[in-house]
């Protein structure tokens, strides 16, 4: 296992200025394997980036350890744990070129970049460098960018730079903090496919923080969910969306509804017309929604209750000729798990 | 909580307003100025003509007089023995002294920004007190400690020191002011990345934030710098004025006056304000340096 | 985004916070405190017979009366000029408004013998280029009030406008549009949408500059002349009670000056903070 963490605690003390005394992470343990690119999903404030920033050595636990490649990190300064952090806001340095900024972590080094240029051993190292940093430029597709200034840069590619300069080192863990979360929706959705396909490349153990489900679905090879301090359940992207084995992760991993007292995913509500079927509730349509290639309909059950939510193909919906005031019988496809005895809010 | 009382390079990263002075700007949204209507016509029309009354024409008439005696009287002025060791001291000691602030003064900024103590909000306040402070009293308040009745028993009265000494009070907030409010916006994030790279304290420090601070700590240097070598009312009571000893280039200009020789006097005045112009266009220079870089 | 002090695990080692300590609070120590402390010491070393001799000294009160009508009117002529000409720069766009701007930041750099210099130049009543014809009709420039304005409002000037210049451009002109779109004319926004914008910093900017005004030496030493019980300011005043060994007059007058100074500094640092946690 790559990293494994132990019984982690991290209480932020009370300021000054009221704020009460906050409980981060509640005694989270973890094993994170090799080579793998793992998300820490949850909802904002419930404790991942304080988690990450203790493996990075950024923030020091309570109580707890962490160990890196079986190495016992707990109490090494960042500088020694030869992790990569990958920033949300990028992190650049300003002053220095792109290329420089993706040399920074090999020109602080002992491998003779230290010594003047104008030695044999200064020149080699300064080729080695700079050999290193044309070989990741191009993986990133920055290398017409070399010796732009970061502020040159869109928010995409400055973090294309980021991710060039956090594996110059070669770290044994990368770590990204909310990587893709200051930019548009359309970058974002670009990077996650990049990473992907970057990480199937370089294959260095991953660990990513998002809040967003979808990116976490569509890039992780494992998630982790937090919340409020704890680790709420560890699966692959089917496990966590096809059995939930909580509430929380249901709702939070993709859309929820309450039907006849289950949590169910509003597209796996089959409707039928007929009646016939047994258990199946009774309802009328009070709004249709198209968006995109889905059609959302808003049913009110005939029974007291909440609203149930279903989501339809635009094919499907034609078919069956749905229009508010229809009504319609609600079955849940029994191919599919639902969560039994818990109503919805 | 820092008084603006000198002007501040914009911290990368902020965009600079369109006048070149001021503290950093954060611009939520670009305020488009507006082409000149009638009411702003007048208004700027009375603002020029006050302004060149006040200031532009006065300085220039300094100009004029300094080449009334034409280039052979300008530089026979100011080589003259007594100006020109007057010119030398001025600016050996103006030049010493924003050594001495660029150190020092970086210092007390990274003090007040990144340290906290008892007393840090004190310290912050006192830092202006020599700006606001009246020049004469400056001398005096010098005189207390470092004059012959001084309880340390230093007397640095009517000596080269007591110019080092009285400059250096005076310029003491211009780099910490300067440097302050770039501090204050470094962001922690670029120092936690080169840390995550492998980069100690002292390379963070010297590879990072230092190159962050260089504009600032120069417009600082600059700003010292001019305040040095036009200094006057502290240096009257302290260093006594002794020609080609301890008079300064601003002494020299006074006594021409007092003797009703404009000429020289504009000659002399005109060299502090050819370094007071120098200064301004250094700043807007370094403003416009950084606003690319941010 | 910015985040200030170091970040948990990135603080300097502590005995190079506790040297840095040393270095700045004892340097301010040494080169501001302790001098200051004993001026305040030494004005009340015999209680309070150095302040009292100092305001029955009928120079000294003129000399007072005189500085506080010279820097109010330079403070109002500062304000006046100071906010219009922040307003044109910020929210009008003319050629040669980036030399204006930089030029208005001159007088801090510039001697202030320097400015009474140039003052005398132009209106000394003799050679005066405006001076001559001012003198025909009588109006006397140098070696009078009106020229210790000019001199004091000289090198106050910038302090309004670097106070206001960055209030107006964090604002923007949004709100002043929608003023007019309401049909709100030119004097009406300003007064009612502007106005209360920068309230603060011309507050400040006011504070500072009498702070500035009421210790200006250099320049109106010239200017005035320097003629005892006529054309003397407080600052002149200190300078020559101390040069005819009248010292505790000296130290009292100059403790009333720093005292109002350091008063100035203080009512801007503390309404500063409480102002930004208002808004």
């Amino acid at each position: 296992m790559s990293i494994e963490i132990n019984g982690i605690r991290k209480t932020f003390p009370s300021t000054g200025s009221g704020q009460p005394a906050f409980v981060a992470l509640d005694d989270v343990s973890l094993s994170i394997p090799s080579g793998q690119l793992t998300a820490l999903l949850g909802p904002s404030g419930g404790g991942k980036s304080t988690l990450l920033r203790i493996i990075a050595g950024l923030e020091t636990a309570d109580e707890g350890t962490v160990l890196i490649e079986g190495n016992e990190a707990t109490h090494l300064p960042p500088q020694k744990r030869n992790v990569g952090f990958v920033f949300q806001h990028y992190a650049a340095f300003k002053h220095m070129s792109v290329a420089r900024n993706v040399a920074f972590g090999l020109e602080i080094r002992r491998r003779g970049a230290q010594r003047p240029p104008w030695t044999p051993g200064g020149r080699a190292a300064r080729e080695r460098i700079d050999g290193r940093v044309e070989e990741l430029l191009e993986l990133v597709h920055l290398s017409q960018f070399a010796h732009r200034l970061p502020s040159q840069l869109s928010g995409g590619q400055r973090q294309r730079m980021a991710l060039a300069r956090a594996l110059a080192v070669e770290p044994s863990v990368l770590l990204l903090d909310e990587p893709f979360g200051a930019l548009d929706a359309k970058v974002r959705k670009e990077l996650r496919e990049w990473l992907r396909r970057l990480h199937d490349e370089v294959s260095v153990t991953t660990v990513f923080v998002t809040h967003d489900q979808e990116e976490a679905l569509e890039v992780a090879d494992e998630i982790v969910v937090i919340n409020e301090g704890r680790v709420e359940q560890v699966g692959t992207p089917d496990e966590l969306y096809d059995a939930p084995t909580s509430d929380f992760v249901m709702g939070f991993l993709g859309p929820v509804t309450s039907l006849d007292g289950r949590l169910v995913r509003p597209h796996d509500i089959d409707i039928d017309l007929s009646g016939a079927v047994p258990g199946s509730v009774a309802g009328e349509v009070v709004r249709q929604l198209r968006v995109g290639f889905e059609v959302r309909l808003t049913v009110r059950p005939a029974a007291p209750g909440d609203d149930v939510t279903v989501v339809l193909t635009r094919a499907h919906a034609r078919e069956l000729g749905l229009e508010p005031g229809s009504r319609v019988w609600l079955t849940t496809n029994p191919a599919v798990r639902a969560l039994e005895g818990v109503a919805a809010g | 909580m820092t008084t603006a009382l000198v002007p501040r390079i914009p911290a990368p990263g902020s965009a600079p307003g369109p006048g070149a002075v001021g503290r950093p700007a954060r611009r939520r949204r670009a305020a488009r100025p507006g082409a000149l209507g009638a009411a702003s016509g007048l208004g700027l029309g009375v603002a020029l003509l006050w302004f060149s009354l006040l200031v532009l024409v006065p300085l220039a008439m300094v100009v004029a007089t300094a080449g009334s005696e034409g280039w052979s009287g300008f530089a026979g002025t100011l080589t003259s023995s007594q100006t020109l060791s007057a010119v030398e001291l001025t600016v050996a000691q103006a030049v010493m002294v924003t050594l001495l602030n660029v150190v020092v003064g970086t210092a007390i900024a990274w003090v007040l920004v990144r340290d906290r103590f008892w007393g840090r909000r004190v310290l912050d306040v006192v830092i202006d007190i020599p700006f606001a402070l009246p020049t004469i009293v400056a001398g005096l308040v010098l005189l207390a400690l470092y004059g012959p009745d001084g309880p340390l028993g230093v007397d640095v009265a009517n000596t080269r020191a007591a110019v080092f000494l009285a400059l250096a009070f005076v310029t003491l907030p211009f780099v910490v002011r300067t440097v302050q409010p770039v501090l204050e916006e470094l962001d922690a994030d670029v120092e936690e990345a080169a840390a995550s790279l492998g980069a100690g304290r002292l390379t963070v420090f010297r590879r990072i934030v230092l190159p962050a601070l260089v504009p600032a700590i120069t417009a600082g240097a600059a700003l010292s710098f001019a305040r040095g070598i036009s200094e006057y009312g502290s240096l009257v009571l302290l260093s006594g004025n002794l020609p080609n000893r301890t008079e300064v280039a601003s002494v020299r200009v006074l006594t021409f006056i007092e003797n009703g020789d404009t000429t020289s006097a504009a000659a002399v005045a005109t060299l502090l304000l050819l370094v007071a112009l120098a200064v301004i266009v250094l700043l807007d220079v370094l403003q416009r340096r950084v606003a690319r870089r941010g | 985004m910015a985040s200030t002090a170091s970040a948990g695990r990135l603080r300097e080692p502590t005995a190079v916070r506790w040297l840095l300590r040393l270095v700045a609070v004892g340097y301010v120590v040494l080169l501001v405190v302790w001098p200051v402390s004993l001026v305040v010491r030494y004005t009340f070393a015999d209680g309070l017979t150095a302040l009292h001799s100092a305001f029955t000294d009928p120079l000294v009160t003129h000399a007072l009366q005189l500085t506080a009508m010279v820097s109010l009117l330079a403070v109002a002529v500062n304000l006046v000029f100071g906010v219009g000409i922040s307003l044109l720069l910020v929210r009008t766009q003319f050629p040669g408004k980036r030399v204006l701007s930089a030029l208005v930041d001159l007088p801090m750099s510039v001697s202030p013998v320097v400015v009474g210099l140039a003052l005398l130049l132009v209106y000394n009543p003799r050679t005066g280029l405006f001076g001559r014809g001012l003198d025909a009709h009588g109006i006397q420039v140098v070696f009078a009030t009106p020229g210790m304005v000019m001199a004091t409002a000289f090198v106050a000037l910038p302090l309004v406008v670097r106070e206001v210049v960055p209030v107006l451009e964090e604002i923007g002109d949004d709100q002043e549009q929608a003023a007019r779109s309401l049909g709100a004319n030119a004097v009406q926004t300003f007064r009612r949408i502007t106005l209360p914008g920068i309230k603060w910093a011309v507050v400040y900017g006011v504070v500072l500059s009498l702070a500035r005004s009421l210790g200006e030496f250099g320049a109106v030493k010239v200017v005035s002349g320097n003629v005892m019980g006529q054309t003397q300011t407080a600052t002149l005043v200190v300078e020559q009670k101390y040069q005819n060994f009248d010292q505790s007059t000296a130290y009292a007058a100059a403790f009333l000056l720093a005292l109002a100074s350091v008063v100035c500094i203080v009512v801007v640092s503390v309404l500063r903070p409480s102002e930004s946690r208002e808004s």
